[in-house]
């Protein structure tokens, strides 16, 4: 791989194949508190835009603290592409804090809002059932359709959507994830 | 709309005997007081004075025209450039070649927009200037008004932090913490938004005296296990080498470097940035690294088996191939800027901190460990050997001229042997005289070279020549230019001649974007696109023609002479050095290529 230079062998006798370790490919959920201050959401998405990082999803809301919001956010990488990106996120003169909290044990939640179409009885039968055992819930129902409110993990909101798009989804809205470590880690 | 700030009664004027940010000389100065009622225009001028600046460059505009009328009169120079570009990169020179915050004053619209090279500039070579621009009133924003710009989103990617002040009571301590955010930590340009109905509003206003930003705290003190750390590489290393870049430059610790490299007789490359920070003449010196760098400089970075990297961050014009940079050595890296370490090149032990503060600490702990410079100069011998054969073997060199051209490198020469004895401030445009001079003239202290090194703007040399000049009236400041690059920013020449600015440039005449031909003649089977500018104003009269002096070289007989006219006249003047056009820069290290894989002359 990289046997075109000659190299001397190192006086720590470390093998060489050190630097050329590369980490997989992993999805990180990354939590920020920012100052609410005018275009902080800008910087923070530009900074993905600008340098190339990928953001998956981005959830901002105020925190108890006026003036403090939190974003959550996925993003997917090496890990040296992540410890550049929480160094990026950090240098943000607005950004207060920074912690990755995907190896930390933490909730994950997200809310979907599905509008499904179910004419006949069996299929809002088949809807019903659904929400049931994903213990979503039906927020609006018509003679054609219901729309079901859910919250969960990523996995679980996938598993939902899988079941009723056999029937006609014909919208589907996202909050983007949150998530909190559990118990005292994590904190920001 | 009326501030909200509660009426506070107007203190008295506190005189200042402290020096500026950066000043030799102790000069009194009026600090205004840090409340009373006043336009937000006064409040500017005000704020500027508080941080001690001297001297602004600007462009006038209906957005900014309540700022000039109260600069009229004001303590302040202002400097008229030509075009805001100018403003910009003279503020620049100016904060590299001073130590001081460079300021720029320009208009709405075309004017801030044209900051945006500048700032773009300034960001990637960490350089602390701040620029403010009018806006259209506050009622007016987002309304596609007359000479309206988002100037705060256009360049929110390419200043360290910016500012639209959305409300009068904030003007102060916006104004407070632009200058602390550009010139603390990794230094950087910041740009400041004022409305213009903010500028005329009076009202009571209060500067804090003192900034604190809950989301800013660079890490500036160097942590003593990772330093210890570093001296055990350090005295362990059979190959080191030190690779020193612009952070040694702006955390003023060249003495700290040399102290360092002397105390253990280790090697020493700097990058482009770096120069000067280290003597160019001395013998411990491997000379520029990186693709036009030396041979010995780029083969002691393949070879070695450890990196002390300072305020250097790996650039991809320093490594090469990153896949085959310096496989065998272990590295150390030094820098104030935690995206900097690991961003390129994986480290083995980073130290965030001043470099200033952590070479302190490196040089205090390797003096306790008793090794002396001679002992370890000893231990290294093998390497120090190998060093000094390459440097005998391909030292920087150019090939005789077969007929009566003028070689390009010749000229650089020529400058340095006619500069040497004098405090001289030399910039550079960009492409291929920016490598010769890099190459062949020798920094022996720092902020005495202004290169555009991250960005590569061509038209960056000229102004900044004329702001160093400006900063620096005891030196002699010097533009080694590309007659390609000259042109982009030439119409700075009115502003020199204006203020009396007795700048240099040294026209390295070739009549082609000369880089960029090069890359063609190597890599596009001499297919030379678009890249010859023969068509170019005299530049002679073009000097006469705007109140200053110039004269010209075909041979390498007048070159030393037209260079003493050129030191001899006084004001500015432009000489123009007809050279050889097919020279190359060598070495080279072709793009994709590891160091270690040069193009040697």
């Amino acid at each position: 791989m990289m046997a075109d230079t000659q190299i001397q062998k190192n006086a720590f006798n470390e093998p060489e194949e050190r630097q050329t370790l590369v980490s997989p490919v992993r999805r990180h959920t990354i939590a920020v508190t920012v100052e609410n201050e005018f275009g902080v959401l800008a910087r923070v998405a530009g900074l993905f835009s600008g340098r190339g990082y990928n953001l998956e999803s981005l959830s901002v809301a105020e925190t108890l603290e006026p003036g403090v919001s939190r974003i959550t956010l996925t993003t997917s990488g090496t890990d040296l592409v992540i410890e550049q990106i929480t160094k990026q996120l950090n240098r943000l003169i607005n950004v207060l804090k920074v912690v990755d909290l995907t190896d930390l044990v933490r909730i994950d939640r997200e809310l979907v809002l599905i509008k499904v179409a179910a004419e006949s009885a069996s299929a809002r039968d088949e809807v019903t059932r659904a929400v049931e055992v994903f213990r979503a819930k039906i927020i609006d129902a018509w003679p054609r359709g219901y729309v079901i409110e859910a919250t969960g993990d990523a996995a679980k909101l996938k598993g939902l959507i899988d079941l009723l798009r056999p029937l006609g989804i014909k919208e589907v809205v996202r909050t983007g994830q949150v998530a909190i470590a559990r118990g005292d880690a994590g904190g920001l | 709309m009326q501030p909200t700030v509660p009426p506070v009664t107007p203190s008295a004027p506190e005189v200042a005997t402290r020096a500026t940010n950066g000043s030799s000389a102790s000069t009194a100065r009026v600090i205004p007081p840090a409340t009373g009622e006043k336009t937000g225009a006064e409040i500017f001028i005000d704020g500027l004075l508080r941080e001690g600046v001297e001297m602004i460059w600007g462009y006038p505009g209906g957005a900014v025209i309540h700022i000039y009328d109260a600069l009229y009169g004001s303590p302040i120079k202002h400097i008229l450039v030509r075009h805001e570009q100018g403003a910009v990169h003279m503020a620049d020179g100016y904060a590299r070649s001073t130590g001081k915050v460079g300021v720029c004053l320009v208009t709405s619209g075309p004017g801030a927009t044209n900051t945006v090279t500048g700032l773009a500039n300034a960001y990637m070579d960490s350089i602390p200037v701040v620029v403010f621009t009018g806006q259209v009133p506050r009622h007016l924003i987002g309304n596609d008004a007359f000479q309206e710009a988002d100037i705060v989103g256009i360049t929110r990617p390419c200043t360290k932090h910016n500012f639209l002040v959305s409300r009068f009571e904030d003007l102060p301590r916006i104004m407070e913490e632009a200058f602390f955010l550009a010139r603390t930590g990794r230094p950087g340009p910041v740009l400041v938004d004022i409305p213009k109905d903010l500028q005329a509003m009076k009202g009571p206003y209060k500067f804090p005296g003192g900034v604190k930003l809950r989301g800013y705290n660079p890490n500036l003190s160097g942590h003593v296990g990772q330093v210890k750390k570093a001296a055990d590489l350090i005295l362990q290393a059979q190959r080191p080498v030190l690779y020193t870049g612009g952070g040694v430059v702006l955390s003023g610790a060249s003495a700290e470097l040399t102290t360092l490299a002397r105390s253990l007789s280790l090697p020493v490359t700097n990058t482009l940035m770096g120069l000067g920070a280290y003597p160019g003449n001395d013998p411990q010196f491997l000379g520029m690294l990186g693709m036009h760098g030396t041979y010995a400089a780029n083969m002691a970075m393949d070879q070695a088996d450890l990196l002390i990297a300072v305020g250097a961050r790996f650039d991809d014009r320093v490594t090469g191939n990153v896949a085959r940079f310096s496989l065998g050595s272990k590295k150390i890296h030094i820098d104030i800027d935690p995206t900097s370490i690991s961003k390129n090149v994986r480290v083995d032990v980073p130290i965030v901190g001043d470099v200033a503060d952590v070479l302190q600490k490196l040089n205090a702990e390797l003096g306790r460990r008793g090794v002396t410079a001679a002992q370890h100069a000893q231990s290294i011998a093998p390497w120090l050997e190998q060093l000094a054969t390459w440097q005998r073997t391909q030292p920087i060199s150019y090939s005789q001229p077969d007929s009566n051209d003028v070689k390009p490198q010749y000229v650089i020469e020529q400058i340095w042997e006619a500069t040497k004895e004098r405090d001289a401030i030399i910039s550079t445009e960009v492409g291929q005289h920016q490598m010769w001079t890099a190459q062949f003239y020798k920094f022996l202290r720092p902020r005495r070279w202004l290169t555009s090194g991250g960005l590569g703007t061509m038209g960056f040399g000229f102004p900044a020549a004329i702001g160093a000049a400006l900063g620096n009236p005891d030196a002699l400041s010097l533009c080694v230019a590309g007659d390609a690059s000259f042109v982009m920013n030439m119409q700075e020449l009115s502003t020199a001649v204006q203020y009396g600015v007795p700048v240099k440039v040294a026209i390295i005449n070739n009549g082609f974007m000369g880089m960029v031909r090069q890359w063609q003649e190597l890599f596009h089977g001499e297919r030379y696109s678009e890249v010859n500018v023969q068509i170019q104003p005299d530049f002679v009269k073009l000097a006469e023609a705007c109140g200053a002096k110039g004269g010209r070289a075909r041979t390498a007989a007048e070159v030393p002479l037209l260079i003493k006219q050129m030191l001899e006249t006084p004001g500015p003047f432009i000489g123009d050095f007809v050279v050889n056009k097919g020279e190359n820069v060598y070495p080279m290290v072709p793009t994709g290529k590891g160091l270690a894989d040069m193009i040697l002359v």
